[in-house]
């Protein structure tokens, strides 16, 4: 298998065409000459799916993906283990376009490199959790004390010691999708993709799962793709983070980046909800240090520290600022007013009222 | 005169119809009738309608109907030794296991039958109340003295709904796989399933000697086969897309996802197709009892024929018991399936 480095590209996807319908082929052109999805749907008859996808996805990093209800974002994280096919384009793997295997070789694809979790869990009902979270390495045709061994030690990681006899049915949905958790963890693939894992779920368990999810991440850097509508979950988990409408690519890069500098008004729109102290953090909004210590700073604070926390510490007072240390060394000051600046959107929207 | 001579005299056909007619033809009641001066009553307006027996009485190279019968009799007849010539040695299977089963239920003695039943029962339901109370079935009926009947209609009934899954779950499947299989056998299905029993028997009648066990065996097949496959293929197109596409995401092959899978998850429809298969072989093989089925439909028959009304319906309450324990029996191995995969 792959011996990259985390921060080496281990998925890219270029010019990702997708369309839905009979004569794809023939639409496709429609496409390349710019129809838009509604057009092309009110006058072809076609579903455009996904319209020029380009994205890399660095080994290590969680890529979110997101997008609202029929962006194709389910539709771009089928392709990357070819549930569905394109109708255009190229995604490598490892440096190898996965889209010239046959069938044996996707096979083995899907069985070594990529493990998914589903939205509705898709657990087996009549095998027990013990089994459900084997199955990946069953398929592969190892020896069922094996497969009990590795799966019953994902099973207790995902906190559900004990739980090894019992039926999916007889667990709560958050525990159901942990067994999604340790089966896929089971298949010790370097790749996982979760198309809406947590949705399902209600918001406490919800950020339980994002926080096992950030702790597994912690210790096991796996490639992760993850799908999600919810944008306070997007921000909280993406190293990545990639925003679809209507199939393409609004924008993407570090979240942080895109919160402050919204590429269009959709994305304003759509970033301008949420609670910007709780997620932006102090190195998104510092001026870098040029130059010595100015001494009226009021103390210094983490690198990674969240503006919430800096509002607490200032006591609201916007007169001062501080010095930014990552790994004890300075790097940056925060001003206080910077910060406030920082905590209105760039466009607020109308009254409420969503423009999209 | 016939109605419809002028009408043929009027488009110039009158030579062609005269040069059809043959002078001693088969008589038919109705001349018979007109000879003797027996005249039908005519009303105002008598039009009758212009069937092959009424336009042949105007035109004589116009067939009657009986020759459309006589025509189907004949095409039977020329293809039934070909027929027979295919399906005999296909068929000669089900005889010998007919007669085996009914041959080795006649020679077990009820007290190594009684506790082999029993087991049978409690592997497919785990419940003692419903071993009970099947023996208890069996032992009244042994106590009124049909239990020697009874064993034959169960036996049959074993033979034949093993044989409808045997076949049909195969079937099914392949169905549930193609769209193009499942358009060709949903009509024939349809057929065998609208049919009134008794019109399967006519051509195997003709085909197969009225002694061989296969006769019947083949009614009663047809016959019962039918739910077993559809509700396969029901089953399996039903399982839940998430988990097909999961097995698929995991890399199973097709005979992983078929096995693993679509199989065990489409379990609780396929059962319930078996339990419709055994209790439709029930009604079949009372009614197949008419071309030599053994069993209780024999006893059934023997009341309609010499108006014996205890004897009747003392065999038909047996009949009835039969059905009951056979319903519960499957149902409760359903209910043990439906039970171990709850969603
Ligand atoms: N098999 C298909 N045939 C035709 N159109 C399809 C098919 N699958 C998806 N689409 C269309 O492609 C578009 C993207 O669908 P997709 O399921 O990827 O959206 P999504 O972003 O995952 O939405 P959601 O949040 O609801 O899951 C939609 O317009 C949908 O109607
Ligand atoms: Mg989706």
């Amino acid at each position: 298998m792959s011996d990259l480095m985390n921060g080496d590209i281990k998925v890219s996807i270029r010019n990702l065409y997708k369309i839905f319908g009979l004569d794809p082929a023939s639409a496709l052109q429609h496409v390349y000459d710019g129809t838009s999805k509604a057009d092309l749907l009110s006058e072809h008859g076609h579903v455009l799916g996904l319209r020029d996808i380009n994205v890399d996805m660095r080994a290590g990093d969680i890529t979110v993906v997101m997008g609202l209800s029929g962006s194709g974002k389910s539709t771009l994280i089928r392709h990357l283990n070819r549930l569905i096919e394109p109708t255009a384009g190229q995604i490598d793997v490892d440096g190898e376009d996965v889209l010239a295997y046959d069938e044996d070789k996707l096979r083995e694809l899907r069985r070594q490199v990529m493990s998914m979790v589903f939205q509705k869990f898709a657990l087996l009902p009549h095998r027990s959790v013990l089994e459900n979270a084997g199955t990946t390495l069953k398929v592969r045709g190892v020896s069922k004390r094996e497969y009990h061994k590795e799966a019953d030690k994902w099973i207790k990681r995902v906190g559900l010691d004990g739980y090894g006899d019992h039926y999916p049915h007889q667990l709560s949905g958050g525990m159901q999708q942990r067994v999604g958790i340790a089966r896929a963890l089971t298949s010790n693939s370097p790749i996982m993709l979760m198309d809406e894992a947590f949705s399902a779920l209600d918001p406490l368990i919800r950020t339980d799962m994002q926080d096992l999810l950030l702790e597994l991440q912690q210790e096991l850097h796996k490639t992760i793709v993850f799908i999600s509508h919810d944008l306070d979950e997007a921000l909280k988990l993406a190293d990545h983070l990639v925003i679809l409408k209507d199939g393409y690519v609004v924008q993407q890069g570090e979240p942080q980046h895109i919160l402050l500098h919204p590429a269009d008004p959709y994305i304003e729109d759509f970033v301008s909800d949420i609670n910007r102290a709780r997620v932006l953090r102090v190195r998104s909004i510092m001026t870098p240090l040029n130059g010595p210590i100015p001494d009226n700073a009021h103390g210094e604070v983490d690198y990674d520290d969240t503006l919430e926390s800096m509002i607490a510490r200032s006591g609201g007072d916007t007169s001062h600022s501080y010095v930014v240390m990552q790994d004890n060394q300075p790097v940056g000051i925060l001003d206080m007013t910077s910060l406030v600046r920082a905590l209105v959107p760039r466009a607020a929207p109308e009254e409420g009222v969503r423009k999209y | 005169m016939a109605y419809y001579d002028s009408f043929f005299d009027k488009i110039g056909l009158r030579d062609w119809c005269d040069a059809g007619k043959t002078a001693d033809g088969p008589v038919s009641m109705a001349d018979l009738l007109a000879k003797a001066g027996v005249k039908k009553e005519e009303s105002g307006i008598n039009i009758p309608f212009p069937s092959l027996d009424e336009l042949h009485k105007a035109c004589g190279s116009i067939g009657q109907s009986r020759d459309v019968t006589k025509g189907v009799e004949d095409g039977f007849l020329a293809i039934k030794g070909a027929l027979r010539f295919v399906l005999d040695p296909i068929t000669q299977p089900l005889s010998w296991l007919l007669e085996f089963a009914l041959s080795t239920i006649e020679a077990t003695p009820w007290w190594i039958m009684f506790p082999v039943l029993g087991l049978v029962v409690y592997l497919a339901s785990k419940s003692w109340k419903l071993i009970a109370f099947v023996l208890g079935c069996l032992a009244f009926l042994a106590f009124i003295d049909h239990y020697d009947h009874a064993m034959q209609t169960l036996a049959v009934i074993y033979v034949c709904a093993f044989l409808c899954v045997l076949l049909g779950v195969p079937i099914g499947i392949a169905m549930s796989r193609s769209d193009r299989m499942q358009r060709i056998v949903i009509p024939i299905l349809d057929m065998l399933q609208t049919l009134p029993p008794f019109v399967y028997l006519i051509p195997l009648i003709f085909l197969f000697s009225i002694t061989e066990p296969k006769l019947y065996g083949i009614a009663i097949i047809l016959y019962a086969i039918v739910p077993v496959i559809r509700l396969t293929d029901l089953g399996i197109r039903l399982v839940d897309e998430d988990v097909i596409e999961a097995a698929h995401s995991f890399g199973m092959t097709d005979r992983q996802k078929l096995f693993g899978v679509q199989i065990p998850l489409a379990l609780p429809n396929i059962m319930a197709g078996i339990n419709q298969t055994i209790m439709m072989s029930l009604a079949m093989v009372v009614i197949a009892s008419l071309v030599s089925a053994p069993g209780l439909g024999v006893l059934v028959l023997r009341g309609i024929r010499n108006l014996e009304l205890g004897v009747g319906l003392v065999s038909g309450f047996g009949i009835v018991l039969l059905a009951i324990i056979l319903d519960r029996v499957t149902k409760a191995a359903l209910n043990r399936v439906n039970a171990a995969q709850k969603t």
